[in-house]
């Protein structure tokens, strides 16, 4: 074997998988070589943790070949990947909060003397390894009195403690603070100086241009492109990203917009590990007009969903729907005001599964006057009610007393659909709603999207998907750590400015 | 190599929710012939006698309908609870709530008109297993305190508070026992049959089942506990308020624990002692379980449980086997009734998994 051709130290060949009715890998070829940063880059959903799953052995791809140092391996679970040399530090950290650094780096790795553990000489391994590489943590501190950048440093000495080769960190940088950031390249900087490899999963362009060595780009389940660091800019990698293929225009009628239906004002929210999602937002969203709030997820649209869905309470600011405030952290004020609401965790909190479809049909309806009589559900009424919405928004089912779990994605969000749009609701905000779906549900949703705001609806879309903002939306909005980077209206917006908004960056 | 993997399944139709807690049952009878053989016990004269005991004549017949009220009402209180995920393992403690505040005034109501202080006795006792099991709920929907740990150790609170009064203020006067004195004539049950204890518990038990029956599938109520139950995120979203349900819910099922209570006092014992429950709060946990968490369930479960128990007098009688075989069938029964629910949701594969090469080389 020839010494210019380097051969890779992990090899994947014609990888395939699905889940249920969602495409995430097609055909994929993937290789990672010895002493490099290779990123894997690309928007939420093209597949790329997936991906690194299937190597980690946490999950088993349909079909496909994954070779390492050369032979062909089965990597049934993560036990088998790290046997390897295989890690993956996931966005979740999976770190035992109650015990000490060094107990979690040791654990399942433990060195024994006789019965006991062997503390010290672990330790003395431990402190070696955090001098090698910048990493310093106390050992003796327990893991939940560590910030998240100290976490992660936990996590990467368990790997490294493991003896990695190759190092898969996911979003790593989406918990850190900027000086956090430089830290954690340092170090990677070190691995791979030290022959390792690793893999940086990352939507975050000025980052990947930052560390990587090679760029592979993922769109839609597929690698679209693979770059060498200086072959390569980042205008030519978003245009990758994001991609030039159009959705099918579907047809779309100017409406004249008219009075504000939804006014947020310097709004201010923290996420759940209290830092601020959003910082001092505003916004209008008007009768008659789709605003599209573009972004990569985890700029803040969670939270400012969640917000107006009643289920989170922010720190200030104004809410207005159609002149009226909006109480704040209660969901049925925001029903009674007119929102239909449709949250892009269709199962965590827009469906209970187990229930019937009818059951989840009627759930902002039941205690209406039509449907119940002091108390007592009124069974005739809702059984027209769910056959009329099963009927008119064609969802697929064997009944309307089957459970929703036995529902096909697309049908799922139809049930939610049908709940929300059926009162003729003022307001539209729309959570990721195609995520994950065929094309057909996908286009069907769109219709119905583009029919609220035909009958004078304003709706607020809030998505990932650039096809989908460029369908839709009168007036594009891109939101990065939470403030609005962008504003534009459809005619004067072009595909590669807002990408390079998604990605923190002015032209 | 072989390895098992236990995947979902599809949805079962409606069926199997019958055909399951029978075929749980009969399983159960099956593997029952294990401990009666090892206890020495010939198998078919100990089933002969184990059935014949509980339902063989008039009398074995009413006192398994006896047996079996207050186990409906405990079981009727945790499918109620675990319905809307309130893990009330608190039964038995809400029990002895509604039997003391039943004793308290079924002794000291003088002043009561006598037709209605069998009424406020109820009602006393329905309230007070309320009461007592709202404290872990307003814990758990407020300070988010973990149900199953605080419901369960309310139990031994409770059984201390029944001690403290027992050897003070509601001790019988003159007596050394942990007892109170007799309740009043007006406050106990009345007995249907002659020759028997059948009392009208069993027929409020009948009709506790139909009204949560109504409660679940006819009324808001219903829905609502339901909703929580199944996805409490989703219930909240779509405007229900959680925490007002899950007090109802816990309050309901309370109450109804406290029945159980006001049913062994005013039917059975007619004062309060110590031993007045052996256990039904923890055997309605079993009972919901077994009965799928359906009124008509917990109804059959009730009755298999108390046949279990009242036979096994009578075959411990004739055949030498210890009594404490019925709790062994019983602790046997939630154990065949968990696996066979488990696999109403899964299954198992069988995986055939190759054997792998040993990776060449070494690696440092």
């Amino acid at each position: 074997m020839s010494d210019d051709v380097p051969r890779p130290v992990a090899e994947m060949r014609s990888i395939e998988k699905r889940f249920l009715d969602v495409i995430a890998n097609q055909q994929i070829d993937f290789r990672i070589y010895r002493g490099e940063i290779c990123a894997l880059l690309g928007e939420n959903g093209a597949g790329k943790t997936t991906l690194m799953n299937i190597l980690f052995g946490y999950y088993t791809a349909d079909s496909g070949e994954i070779f390492i140092k050369g032979e062909e391996v089965n990597l049934s679970s993560p036990r088998d990947a790290i046997s390897r040399g295989i890690g993956m530090i996931h966005q979740h950290f999976t770190l035992v909060p109650a015990q000490t650094v060094l107990e979690n780096v040791i654990i399942a790795t433990e060195s024994r003397k006789g019965f006991f553990l062997d503390l010290k000489s672990s330790k003395e391994r431990l402190l070696e390894l955090q001098k090698r590489f910048g990493l310093h943590v106390d050992p003796e501190a327990r893991v939940w009195t560590l910030s998240v950048g100290e976490q992660q440093k936990v996590e990467i000495l368990k790997a490294l403690y493991r003896g990695v080769d190759i190092l898969i960190m996911d979003e790593p940088t989406a918990v850190l603070a900027p000086a956090e950031i430089e830290e954690l390249f340092q170090t990677l900087r070190i691995l791979v100086g030290e022959d390792r490899s690793v893999v940086f999963i990352s939507h975050k362009l000025k980052e990947v241009m930052a560390i990587s060595d090679r760029i592979v780009v993922l769109r839609g389940g597929r690698v679209v492109a693979e770059r060498k660091k200086e072959q390569t800019n980042t205008r030519e990698l978003v245009n990758f990203m994001v991609g030039r293929d159009l959705l099918e225009r579907i047809e779309r009628k100017k409406v004249p917009p008219g009075e504000p239906v939804l006014e947020i004002e310097n709004l201010t929210v923290l996420h759940d590990k209290g830092l601020e999602a959003l910082k001092g937002l505003n916004l209008v969203v008007r009768e008659g007009e789709i605003v599209g709030l573009a972004g990569v997820s985890g700029n803040g649209q969670r939270e400012l969903s969640e917000v107006l869905f009643g289920l989170r309470v922010p720190l200030e600011g104004n809410l207005k729907v159609s002149g009226e405030p909006l109480p704040w952290g209660d969901p049925l004020s925001a029903i009674r005001l007119g929102l239909a609401r449709i949250p892009e965790d269709r199962i965590e909190t827009g469906l209970m599964t187990d229930l019937s479809v009818e059951e989840n049909l009627i759930l902002e309806r039941h205690g209406s006057e039509a449907f119940q009589t002091r108390g007592i559900l009124n069974f005739r009424q809702i059984h027209q009610f769910s056959d009329r919405l099963i009927e008119g928004y064609r969802i697929l089912t064997s009944s309307r007393d089957a459970a929703v779990k036995s529902l096909s994605g697309g049908n799922l969000q139809k049930v939610i659909l049908a709940r929300e749009l059926d009162g003729r609701p003022k307001l539209v905000i729309a959570a990721q709603p195609t995520r994950g779906l065929d094309v057909g549900a996908m286009e069907y949703i769109h219709r119905r999207l583009l029919e609220e705001k035909a009958r004078r609806a304003g709706v607020l879309m809030i998505s990932e998907d650039l096809d989908e903002i460029f369908a839709l939306s009168d007036r594009i909005i891109v939101l990065y750590e939470g403030r609005i980077m962008g504003e534009v209206p459809l005619e004067e917006a072009g595909r590669e400015q807002i990408g390079l908004w998604m990605t923190g960056m002015h032209k | 190599m072989i390895r098992l993997m236990i995947v979902k399944r599809e949805p079962l139709p409606g069926w199997a929710r019958i055909v399951i807690p029978i075929a749980a049952i009969v399983v159960t009878l099956i593997l029952s012939a294990i401990p009666i053989l090892a206890a020495g016990g010939a198998l078919w004269k100990s089933y002969y006698f184990l059935f014949y005991g509980a339902l063989g004549t008039r009398f074995n017949l009413l006192e398994t309908f006896v047996k079996a009220s207050p186990l409906i009402f405990t079981g009727l209180a945790v499918a109620l609870a675990f319905r809307a995920k309130f893990w009330n393992i608190g039964a038995e403690g809400q029990l002895l709530a509604g039997a003391l505040v039943a004793t308290w005034i079924g002794i000291y109501g003088t002043w009561i008109p006598s037709f209605l202080l069998l009424p406020m006795v109820i009602a006393a006792g329905f309230f007070a297993g309320g009461f007592w099991a709202s404290i872990p709920a307003l814990f758990k929907t407020k300070l988010k305190v973990d149900d199953v740990v605080s419901t369960l150790l309310l139990n031994y609170v409770m059984v201390h508070i029944m001690g403290a009064l027992l050897f003070g203020p509601l001790q019988q006067p003159g007596s050394s026992w942990p007892r109170s004195s007799e309740i009043l004539q007006a406050a106990k049950y009345p007995l249907l049959l002659p020759r028997s204890r059948f009392h009208i518990g069993f027929l409020m038990g009948l009709a506790a089942v139909f009204l949560i029956w109504f409660l679940n599938t006819k009324t808001v109520f219903g829905y609502r506990s339901k909703a929580v139950g199944a996805n409490i995120r989703s219930a909240h979203f779509g405007g229900i308020n959680t925490t007002v349900v899950t007090l109802q819910t816990a309050v309901l099922s309370g109450g109804l624990a406290g029945l159980a209570g006001v049913g062994e006092l005013c039917a059975l014992q007619y004062r309060l002692i110590m031993d007045i429950s052996p256990g039904y709060g923890y055997s309605g946990i079993v009972i919901a379980m077994l009965g799928n968490l359906h009124p008509v369930g917990v109804l059959l479960s009730a009755l298999f449980f108390s046949v279990i128990i009242v036979g096994a007098q009578t075959m411990s009688r004739m055949t030498g086997v210890p009594t404490y075989i019925a709790e062994v069938i019983q602790g046997m029964a939630l154990m065949v009734m968990l696996v066979f629910l488990l696999l109403t949701e899964y299954r198992i594969r069988v995986l055939r998994v190759r054997p792998r090469m040993r990776a060449g080389g070494s690696r440092n």
